[in-house]
């Protein structure tokens, strides 16, 4: 039987983020689901490498202490999870949950969802060289093929949606759409069909992605990281803040809230900063399930952390699914030092020229040296204008970052060594030097396009472990 | 009237994400008065010019009247992308302060109703 109404909690908003206050969602929010995701666009790269040291990873493991705290809450209310924590490995995230469970004498019955892995249609030299094309550049994916790492589709919300038909506690998918880990409960308990093309269905499933995209980065939702002057001051204890909560109807109403005396604010500003966020064309936000235009979305602020969303208008998905793909792309080796007053400054730029020299003397290949000063202009570079070099010397202390970019891992490795002898020999007052061996990989993001027929057709399914 | 000049953040607030090699932003007036503003005047060509220093690629801007607000695409943005971005902002997480300081050209009277005109959202004191 379809639910009149259900209440989705938001988790992480990335790998790493804080599964505290998901504690008063369950205990206060009346929620029946929390939908986690762990996965920025960048976070099957740190999962890759973890897999290429121990096969059994490439999972994002925080999965295991945030439900070692949280399940014993949601189990005695019923509350199911659903997260994409299985990164590159599904599978595996979920034996080590299990794994868990059972030294503490607990069961569940988890479901994986798995088939987003498209990196063998990536690596094919016998795919047309038009396909998997750059979506944004257009360039052709031969470039980088020897260099890819990983390329995962974005599934959509069908096999959450299946995994909570068939009964799962908590369903541990590897990549999908963030949102789509709001709408599979959200059409699991209303009854909602994702096939149906109706302007009103896909209307309302326009409802659920919106609620979707407003909590997938939990607190980004109810009032942290407000970007403004002047108001952020007044937004109430952060250190205690409610992720959001949203409640949705069976026809598609729908509100955006958080547990009661939970800090952080839901506000028509903090709710509409985190609507746009990561958009690109308003008009056309893609997802696997239905294609969101926000330009008829109200927010209606009730006050009271309480806004109603309506508007929201739902257009057919494409037969495509997009794909994320990573490849190596070089080294980096980074060195940050200071000065200090007097002439900090002009001592800054002396020993960044012995640095340049060394570089051009020892011959060190190099695409590039990228530099710049940490309290000046590392955040906003071209457009924090320095003041002139009279003013800046007057100044207390000036830091240096410096980052070779380089092809070569030699030269990165390298790198570092160049700076020790200065303290001694050269400019005085230095202080801070860090990153003697700081050499790190580069890695290439490449967005592209595949096929959605021929990656649903290897998406699977499978129930783990038994209901408590 | 001579026009005033003034840096956005006077009368709108902005959050920046990231994907892949574009950065975009939400730009957001506080009231209708404000919004009057920003639509006129910030325009993908202002806000590439601003950003020139700083960027090669394009700018596309969509005004969403319904909820106050301009959409903004940066092209090009970030070095190629966040993973081998050298900046120590790699994710353009801070970038959304730089377009705040972009100044636009009102009148004394305009920029009086957008300050006076109250917010649109809940903040209680």
């Amino acid at each position: 039987m379809p639910m009149k109404s259900v209440r989705i909690g938001a988790g992480l908003g990335f790998y790493g983020d804080n599964w505290e206050p998901v504690v008063a969602s369950i205990e206060r929010g009346a929620v029946n689901f929390i939908a986690s995701d762990h996965l920025a666009e960048l976070t099957l790269a740190i999962l890759q490498k973890d897999r290429q040291r121990d096969p059994t990873l490439g999972y994002a493991r925080d999965v295991v202490p945030m439900l070692l705290r949280l399940w014993p809450l949601m189990r005695e209310r019923g509350v199911r999870f659903v997260c994409n924590a299985g990164g590159l490995n599904p599978q595996g995230a979920a034996q080590a949950v299990l794994a868990a469970f059972s030294a503490k004498g607990w069961r569940a019955r988890v479901a994986v969802v798995s088939g987003d892995d498209v990196l063998p249609q990536l690596l094919d030299a016998a795919a047309p060289p038009h396909h998997f094309a750059h979506l944004f550049s257009g360039e052709p994916a031969v470039n980088v093929r020897e260099r890819l790492v990983f390329a995962n589709a974005y599934l959509g919300a069908a096999p959450i949606v299946a995994a909570l038909d068939a009964g799962a506690e908590i369903v541990i998918t590897g990549r999908v759409a963030d949102a789509a880990l709001f709408l599979g409960p959200i059409a699991h308990s209303l009854g909602w069909s994702l096939d149906n093309r109706e302007p009103a269905d896909l209307d309302r499933l326009a409802q659920g992605l919106t609620l979707g995209h407003l909590l997938e980065c939990s607190g980004q939702g109810s009032g942290g990281n407000f970007g403004c002057q002047g108001a952020w001051q007044t937004i109430p204890d952060l250190a205690h803040i409610g992720y959001p909560i949203a409640e949705v109807h069976a026809d598609g109403t729908a509100w955006i809230t958080k547990a009661p005396n939970t800090g952080g604010r839901v506000n028509f500003d903090t709710v509409r900063q985190q609507l746009l966020y990561e958009v690109h064309n308003p008009h056309a936000y893609q997802s696997p399930d239905v294609v969101l235009d926000m330009g008829d979305i109200a927010l209606h602020d009730e006050g009271h952390d309480r806004v109603r969303l309506t508007g929201a208008r739902g257009l057919p998905p494409s037969d495509q699914l997009k794909v994320v793909a990573g490849y190596r792309d070089g080294f980096k080796a980074e060195v940050t030092w200071g000065f200090s007053w007097p002439d900090a400054w002009d001592k800054a730029q002396a020993a960044q020229a012995t640095i340049r020299r060394l570089l051009a003397e020892k011959r060190v290949p190099h695409d590039e040296l990228f530099v710049e000063y940490p309290g000046l202009n590392s955040a906003h570079g071209a457009l924090a204008p320095l003041p002139d070099a009279a003013t800046l010397n007057e100044m207390n202390e000036i830091w240096t970052r410096m980052v070779l970019r380089t092809p070569v891992k030699a030269a990165a490795d390298g790198f570092g060594r160049l700076f020790p002898w200065l303290a001694l020999s050269g400019p005085a007052y230095t202080c801070g030097f860090n990153g003697l061996h700081n050499t790190s990989e580069l890695l290439g993001i490449w967005p592209t396009l595949v096929p959605r027929a021929a990656v649903e057709a290897g998406v699977r399914v499978e129930i783990l472990g038994d209901a408590a | 009237m001579s026009p005033l000049r003034i840096p956005l953040v006077r009368i709108a607030h902005a959050r920046s994400g990231d994907k892949a090699d574009w950065v975009d932003f939400g730009l957001f007036a506080w009231n209708e008065a404000g919004y009057q503003l920003i639509e006129r005047e910030v325009t993908a060509k202002r806000v590439q010019a601003h950003f020139a220093p700083w960027l090669a690629g394009e700018v596309e801007a969509w005004p969403l009247p319904n909820i106050l607000a301009i959409k903004l695409v940066l092209k090009g943005a970030l070095q190629g992308g966040g993973a081998r971005n050298l900046r120590l902002d790699n994710l353009g997480k801070a970038m959304a302060g730089a377009l705040l300081r972009l100044e636009i050209e009102v009148t004394q009277s305009e920029l009086d109703q957008a300050l006076n005109a109250p917010r649109v959202g809940w903040w209680p004191e």
